[in-house]
């Protein structure tokens, strides 16, 4: 390796040593590809021509009130449905230059997958998604496009049957196949290079973010907020703002059915540092050591680690997480749809109930930046079922 | 001299490699596992590893993952695991126990008081299946610390800088994987180890050992003709317990025997 891979105290690359190499081959590939006017075009092309870049920045024009004005950074509109799309095609890119003629993903809303199928099947690469049997269920929808797409969906019937096992499928498959097959994981997490790399291919909402509030206010906002499954919109929004030390960055994590019982995701809130997944990072685990199982009624942030980076952030004080329950994340979903005309998806709306929180305490002028990860299309039938009590 | 030294140096005077058998402790319960590994030695077993069962075994195929998932049902905990080989070295001085295992199990507990924890049980070396050689400093400090052998992993692909690391840095043996992928129990296998042992001998590495796909006889003829030390045999060991309840003992002391017996030559 060329780096360590650390942030902080957080990260490395926790892996059997049959996988070094390709984690080595990939850290070159990536180093090489940032240097690369090349590469660096035809991603931006892409991004530009084929996902839809730059993503708009919405001012809510109901929410929010006379002290607070509420943007949202709008990655539900970019092609695939999420931010992941963003990163995805860049690893896609890179798969082909390392010659990898397959690439493989976990996926737990199905987002991930969705974009690695659309990545697979732009580039020509035989795609296989590793997915909880449990998520199968719940993101229908999702699986279809994929299939559509060319993908192989393949339902992981161990453990909580979650992202997690996704992800453990998922390392088990490149054990085996990293000759010729590219693991694109979908989020800041897992061994280094991972969370830099992907990181870096998703700055680009937080870069388009500063430069379009700056037109808008003239000045950059309070905060940022976003929703933190592994923690990559949230990275991708903070990595630019970083540097600007008034700006409070705010990662909102799955509290489930409420953060004092063990039924949420809430990594960063309750868990305590060890080692998953490739990296050394916030875990939710018991005393001996034993990945607990989550809950979320969004999938993508059903996930018991965390990037490690948002580990560092927090440690460092850089960072502020805070949770949103199912039931406040229900009711910010059905309120944007509502009040403003924008169904996103379920794990967007716990940033958003963070920040509506935020703008009814508001005592002076406020300006909030909000990541609208993804849209929810995918959530539909879920939303029908969970929220046909509250229309009655 | 340690148990490993002791082991090799008994058996290359009598031409044999060595077998090594794996189990995941506590499966398919702490009494039953007991029993169990008393037949692996009755079988002839001359070093045994022996899994701490882990939530997320990501190195594990289904076989050994479904040991962990009745292990864990049973509510076994590293604490009961390491009572179980304290029992196991008061019963059995002599014979080399290697633990192999996730390293959150490792942070959880500590490093220093898990690799102090194995001392106290008679554990001879720890193998971290997610830790390699690039992250492996601290983890080593720990081991030494502890009188404790680090094993180290070596895979066809590992360059020879970490290759070299390695033999400097491991002790006991070399665990090699006999190929890419997770825990499994082949049916057929094929050694194309010649560059790597050759590599590891130049560099001075503990004695090889292959694992990963062995389960059958004519498996381990094969790894000590490739120029393996010994093998260890696990998801075919594992595999017996699950398939016969009850009767767990009597179905790995048979197999461990045609196993051993194989590896004289
Ligand atoms: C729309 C959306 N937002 C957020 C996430 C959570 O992932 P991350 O924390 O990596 O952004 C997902 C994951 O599937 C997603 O689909």
């Amino acid at each position: 390796m060329l780096m360590d891979g650390r942030f902080g105290a957080f990260g490395g690359a926790y892996v059997p040593e049959i996988l070094m190499p390709a984690l080595e081959m990939l850290e070159k590939a990536f180093l090489d590809a940032q240097q690369d006017e090349a590469f660096r075009k035809e991603l931006g092309d892409l991004l530009l021509k084929y996902a839809g870049r730059p993503t708009p920045l919405t001012r809510c024009r109901n929410l929010g009130n006379d002290r607070a004005r509420i943007y949202l950074k709008r990655e539900d509109l970019l092609h695939g449905g999420a931010h992941k799309t963003n990163q995805v095609l860049a690893q896609g890119l890179l798969a082909k230059r390392m010659g990898k003629t397959r690439i493989i993903a976990e996926t737990g809303a199905g987002q991930h997958g969705v974009a690695t199928a659309l990545t697979g099947a732009l580039f020509g690469l035989e795609t296989r998604i590793y997915m909880g049997a449990h998520d199968v269920e719940r993101q229908k929808l999702n699986v279809f496009r994929m299939q559509l797409m060319g993908a192989e969906v393949i339902p992981v019937t161990s453990g909580g049957q979650t992202l997690k096992d996704a992800v453990n499928e998922a390392l088990r498959d490149w054990t085996a196949s990293f000759e010729d097959t590219h693991y694109l994981l979908g989020t800041v997490a897992g061994p280094h290079p991972f969370p830099l790399m992907v990181r870096e291919f998703q700055r680009i909402i937080g870069k388009e973010a500063r430069a379009q509030i700056l037109e808008e206010e003239g000045r950059l906002p309070d905060a940022v907020i976003a929703c933190v499954g592994g923690g990559s919109n949230a990275m991708g929004m903070f990595a630019d703002f970083v540097e600007d030390e008034a700006v409070r960055l705010i990662g909102v994590e799955a509290a489930g059915r409420g953060i004092e019982g063990d039924e949420h995701g809430a990594t960063l809130l309750r868990g305590r540092p060890g080692i998953l997944h490739g990296a050394e990072t916030y875990v939710l685990q018991d005393v001996d050591g034993q990945i607990a199982d989550t809950w979320s009624v969004s999938a993508g942030l059903d996930y018991p680690a965390v990037g490690p980076e948002h580990a560092h952030l927090k440690d460092s004080g850089r960072g502020e997480y805070v949770g949103a329950t199912d039931r406040e994340a229900l009711d910010a979903f059905a309120l944007l749809a509502r009040s403003e005309g924008i169904v996103c998806a379920f794990e967007s709306a716990h940033a958003l109930s963070h920040a509506l929180k935020m703008a009814e305490a508001a005592t002076e002028d406020t300006v909030l930046v909000v990541n609208l990860s993804g849209r929810g299309d995918k959530d539909m039938e879920q939303a029908q079922r969970l929220l046909s009590g509250d229309a009655a | 001299m340690n148990r490993y030294d002791a082991m090799f140096r008994r058996l290359g005077a009598r031409n044999e490699g060595a077998f090594g058998a794996f189990v995941t402790l506590g499966d398919p319960d702490l009494a039953t596992s007991s029993d169990i590994l008393d037949a692996l030695v009755e079988g002839g077993a001359d070093m045994l590893e022996v899994g701490i069962p882990f939530s997320d075994p990501v190195a594990d195929g289904p076989v050994i993952q479904a040991a962990s998932v009745r292990a864990l049902a049973k509510g076994v905990t590293p604490a009961d695991c390491f009572a179980l080989l304290t029992h196991f070295r008061s019963r059995h001085p002599d014979i080399p126990v290697g633990l192999l295992t996730y390293a959150n199990i490792v942070v959880a507990r500590g490093r220093e008081a898990f690799y102090q924890a194995a001392r106290s049980a008679g554990v001879d070396s720890v193998l971290v299946a997610d830790v390699p050689v690039f992250e492996a400093a601290p983890y080593l400090a720990a081991s030494r610390a502890s009188a404790i052998a680090p094993v180290l992993i070596a895979a066809p692909n590992t360059p020879e800088s970490t290759l070299r690391r390695l033999a400097a840095e491991g002790e006991g043996y070399t665990y090699c994987v006999a190929r890419a992928g997770v825990t499994g129990a082949d049916e057929e296998v094929r050694f194309g180890h010649s560059q790597l042992l050759g590599t590891l001998k130049a560099f001075g590495a503990p004695p090889p050992v292959f694992g990963f796909g062995i389960s059958r006889p004519d498996h381990v003829a094969a790894a000590l003709d490739a120029g393996a030390a010994g093998v260890i045999s696990g998801s075919a060991i594992v595999r017996l317990i699950a398939d016969n309840p009850g009767e767990e003992a009597d179905a790995v002391r048979g197999f461990v025997a045609d196993m051993k017996a194989a590896t004289r030559r």
